[in-house]
C-alpha cells in the first residue's frame, strides 16, 4: 500500500465536494441538539457507530472487491431517507470525477457507466481506494473519519465553535474510530464470500428524520 | 420436549425457554381466510379472534412474562396467495432480566405470497432495566404481496433506565432487500445511542413499514409528520414511517396518524 496515496484521498481538500455537507449537523444545531463541543462529540459518536460504521463497511467491501452494484443496493436499503440517498449519490458522483482524474482505472470507469447519476459515496470510495492501490482498511478509515470530520468542521461554521475544540472532539473519538474500523473491515472483507447481508445496518433514526426536515428548509448553509 | 421445560417455578433455571409459535393463513376459496396452522407454544399462545371481511385475525397472548435472559422465542407467520391476515398482541412484550445471564432472543419470520396481505401490528416491546434482548424481524414478500408492519420499542418502564436492546428489521420484496435497519440501545450499546444523532434522550422509537406494489409507480411523498417523525419512500415499492418520541403513547399517536394518511 501507499501511505502517500492514503493522505491524498483522505485530505479534506481532496476535491470531492464533502465540504458542502454537514452530515446532519446543521439540522441538529437548529433543533438545539448540538449547542457546543460536548453535544457535538455526542452527535459525532452516534454518527460514528451508525452511518459511520455502515459507510466504512461498504467502503471496505468495495475495496476488497465485492460487487459494487450489490453494495449500492445494500446502501439504499440501509438509508431510508430519500434526502440522504440523494446526497450520498451526489457525493459519490463528485468523488468519482476527482477519483478518475487522480487514479484512472477500468473499475472506476465501469462503476461510472453503471451509475451515471452517482453510486453511494462509500462504494465509490472503496473502488477509488482499489484504484489508488489502497486496501480495505484504508478505505474504511477514510469513510469512518469523514463520517465525523464533516459534522465537526460544519459546526465550527454553524456555531462559531472554536476550531481547537472541534479538533479536540475528533482526537478524543480516534480510539473508538480505530475499534469501529476493525469491525467494519471484518464485515467488508466477508462480503465477497458471504454476500451483503453480513454488512452492518446500524441506524440513527434522528439522522434520517432530521435529513428529511433539513431537505424541506427554504434556505440552508449545507446541502445535507 | 415442550416449551418451559428449562424454567422451573422453584427457580432452578438451566438455560431459558425455547418456544416457537406458527401461523399459516390460506384463502378459503369463499373470499375468506382460513388458518390451517395456528400453533402456540409455552409462553407464546395464539388466539383467533373475529376478523372483518376477508381477513383472519390472530392475537398473540403472552401466557408468561418474558422473554427473560436466555430465552429464545420465535414467531413464524406465512400468508399464502390471496389470503389476508392481521396479527396483534394482547399486551406489550416486556423484556426482563433473567437468572440466566445470557441474552434473550426474539426472532420473527414473516412471509407473504403474491396477492396476500399481512397486517403485523403488535403492541410495543418494553426493555426493562437489566434485561438483554436481541430481536430480529425478517419479512419476505412476493412482488404483489402487501404489508403493514409496526415495530415500537420503549426504553425502560416509567422512570427506569432501559436494559440492553438490539434489533434488526429486514424487509425483502421479490428477493430484493428494500429495508435493513439495526438499532442498539441501552447499557453496553455502542456509545452515542442516547445522543443527538440517534435518540436524543427520547425513550420511544418506532417504525411502520408499508409495502404495496402501486408504490413502484406512485411512491409516497417524503414528509415530516411530527416533531421527530418522517414518512419516507424507500428504494422499492415500500414506505417507512420512522419516529422517535418521549414515550410510547406519543409514539403510537404519530404512527397511527401517519398510517391513516397513507390510507
Amino acid at each position: 500500500m501507499s501511505r502517500a496515496a492514503l493522505l491524498v484521498l483522505a485530505d479534506g481538500r481532496f476535491p470531492a465536494g464533502g465540504h458542502a455537507h454537514s452530515g446532519g449537523a446543521e439540522e441538529a444545531v437548529k433543533a438545539g441538539r448540538i449547542t457546543g463541543a460536548a453535544s457535538l462529540e455526542a452527535f459525532c459518536r452516534g454518527r460514528l457507530h451508525t452511518v459511520g460504521l455502515v459507510g466504512a463497511a461498504l467502503a471496505a467491501a468495495a475495496a476488497a472487491g465485492a460487487d459494487p452494484v450489490e453494495l449500492d443496493a445494500a446502501a439504499d436499503a440501509r438509508t431510508p431517507s430519500p434526502a440522504l440517498r440523494g446526497a450520498a449519490r451526489r457525493l459519490g458522483r463528485q468523488l468519482m470525477r476527482a477519483a478518475r482524474a487522480a487514479w484512472p482505472s477500468d473499475e472506476l470507469d465501469a462503476l461510472a457507466g453503471e451509475f451515471p447519476k452517482g453510486a453511494h459515496q462509500p462504494v465509490v470510495l472503496g473502488v477509488t481506494a482499489r484504484a489508488a492501490g489502497l486496501g480495505a482498511q484504508d478505505a474504511a478509515y477514510c469513510a469512518a473519519y469523514e463520517s465525523v470530520s464533516g459534522p465537526a468542521t460544519a459546526v465550527v461554521r454553524l456555531l462559531s465553535l472554536d476550531p481547537f475544540e472541534a479538533t479536540g472532539v475528533l482526537a478524543r473519538l480516534a480510539p473508538e474510530l480505530d475499534l469501529m474500523v476493525d469491525r467494519a473491515v471484518a464485515a467488508g472483507r466477508a462480503v465477497p464470500g458471504e454476500g451483503v447481508d453480513v454488512l452492518p445496518a446500524a441506524s440513527g433514526p434522528l439522522l434520517e428524520i432530521g435529513a428529511e426536515a433539513h431537505a424541506g428548509w427554504p434556505v440552508r448553509l449545507f446541502a445535507s | 420436549m415442550g416449551a418451559g421445560a428449562a424454567r422451573r417455578v422453584d427457580g432452578v433455571t438451566v438455560s431459558g425457554v425455547r418456544a416457537t409459535a406458527r401461523i399459516r393463513a390460506r384463502g378459503d376459496g369463499r373470499g375468506g381466510t382460513s388458518l390451517p396452522v395456528l400453533e402456540g407454544e409455552g409462553p407464546l399462545a395464539l388466539r383467533r379472534t373475529r376478523g372483518s371481511g376477508a381477513e383472519a385475525r390472530v392475537v398473540l397472548v403472552g401466557a408468561m412474562s418474558g422473554p427473560l435472559g436466555g430465552d429464545h422465542f420465535a414467531v413464524e407467520a406465512e400468508v399464502e396467495e390471496g389470503a389476508r391476515l392481521r396479527v396483534g398482541s394482547a399486551a406489550a412484550t416486556i423484556a426482563l432480566p433473567g437468572q440466566a445471564k445470557s441474552e434473550a432472543r426474539y426472532d420473527v419470520r414473516l412471509t407473504v405470497a403474491d396477492g396476500g396481505e399481512l397486517l403485523w401490528l403488535p403492541e410495543p416491546l418494553i426493555s426493562a432495566g437489566g434485561s438483554e434482548l436481541y430481536v430480529t424481524t425478517r419479512v419476505e414478500l412476493a412482488a404483489t404481496a402487501r404489508l403493514v408492519l409496526r415495530e415500537e420499542q420503549v426504553l425502560g418502564r416509567v422512570g427506569e433506565e432501559p436494559g440492553r436492546l438490539g434489533s434488526r428489521l429486514t424487509v425483502r420484496v421479490a428477493g430484493r432487500t428494500v429495508l435493513d435497519q439495526e438499532l442498539a440501545c441501552g447499557p453496553g450499546a455502542p456509545a452515542g445511542w442516547d445522543g443527538p444523532a440517534v435518540l436524543a434522550g427520547r425513550r420511544a422509537v418506532g417504525q411502520l413499514v408499508v409495502v404495496r406494489s402501486k408504490f413502484t409507480t406512485h411512491p409516497v411523498t417524503a414528509r415530516i409528520v411530527g416533531e421527530y417523525a418522517a414518512v419516507m419512500p424507500l428504494a422499492g415499492p415500500a414506505a417507512l414511517v420512522s419516529a422517535v418520541a418521549p414515550d410510547g403513547l406519543l409514539l403510537r399517536r404519530v404512527l397511527d396518524e401517519a398510517l391513516a394518511e397513507l390510507g
